[in-house]
């Protein structure tokens, strides 16, 4: 991608659910900085919350990776969570809103998928998962 | 962070004062069911104006909240949703089906007074 700027921000360790606080708080904290603000905070921080707790309840161990990018004229925040767990065997399903292998609602990846403005998700059976979301400031 | 639990005559009051772990939140559940036997309860209001974000797993703690202690006799209202933190939800798809949500303290007492009146 020509033009594309990163600026990485903070790598946050998720092993368990106290990691989870500490990544939706570095994430709210950045998206301040960048400029978002009022709702959008939130929004950043629920969703970085889901793929958080999507490391430790299926992977029980991975990072997430928050930047600032910039693609011009467009300025926002990249979150990329990468676990190395089992991976998850049916992408398309597990972003069906009420899908779960676990006894969750179901409505993590779905539900983040609705918060930011772009987002992937790639995953190897055994290689574990990365989710790739992004915002832009408007 | 463990959440402090008021009693106010047949009431219990749980405020949420900080963010709240997956274990903070179990905790809250456990610390309520155990107290509404305790202090025998009729109602029960968890204050969350204090949090910033209510993802699936606090949806379904506090779903989980407010019928535990149904069945152990007393009403649960929800109070404080900020704007925000309900759009959030909404976008998650997430909602709080039978479970009684008001503005703040003071719709939660009157909800009370009348959900515990008969």
């Amino acid at each position: 991608m020509a033009g594309t700027a990163l600026v990485s921000a903070a790598r946050i360790e998720i092993r368990t659910d106290a990691d989870i606080v500490a990544a939706r708080q570095a994430g709210r904290s950045l998206a301040e900085r960048i400029g978002f603000s009022g709702s959008d905070l939130t929004v950043i921080a629920a969703a970085i919350s889901e793929v958080a707790r999507n490391i430790v309840e299926y992977a029980s161990e991975g990072h997430l990776e928050l930047s600032r990018i910039v693609q011009s004229p467009a300025t926002g925040v990249l979150v990329v969570a990468r676990d190395t767990g089992p991976g998850i065997a049916d992408v398309e399903k597990a972003l069906l809103d009420g899908y779960s292998t676990r006894n969750s609602l179901g409505m993590g990846l779905p539900g983040a998928r609705r918060l930011m403005d772009e987002f992937e998700v790639a995953s190897a059976i055994g290689a574990g998962t990365t989710v790739t979301m992004k915002k832009w400031l408007r | 962070m463990t959440v402090p639990i008021l009693k106010q005559g047949d009431y219990l009051i749980a405020l949420v004062q900080s963010a709240l772990s997956d274990a903070d939140l179990l905790k809250l559940r456990d610390d309520l069911a155990e107290r509404v036997g305790m202090f025998r309860a009729r109602g029960v209001i968890v204050d969350v104006t204090a949090l910033d974000v209510i993802d699936s797993f606090a949806t379904r703690t506090i779903s989980t909240i407010a019928h535990m202690l149904k069945l152990r006799g007393a009403e649960t209202v929800i109070v404080g949703i900020q704007p925000d933190v309900a759009f959030a939800m909404v976008q998650l798809g997430l909602t709080l089906e039978g479970v009684g949500t008001v503005l703040d303290l003071e719709e939660g007492l009157e909800f009370l007074d009348r959900r515990t009146r008969d």
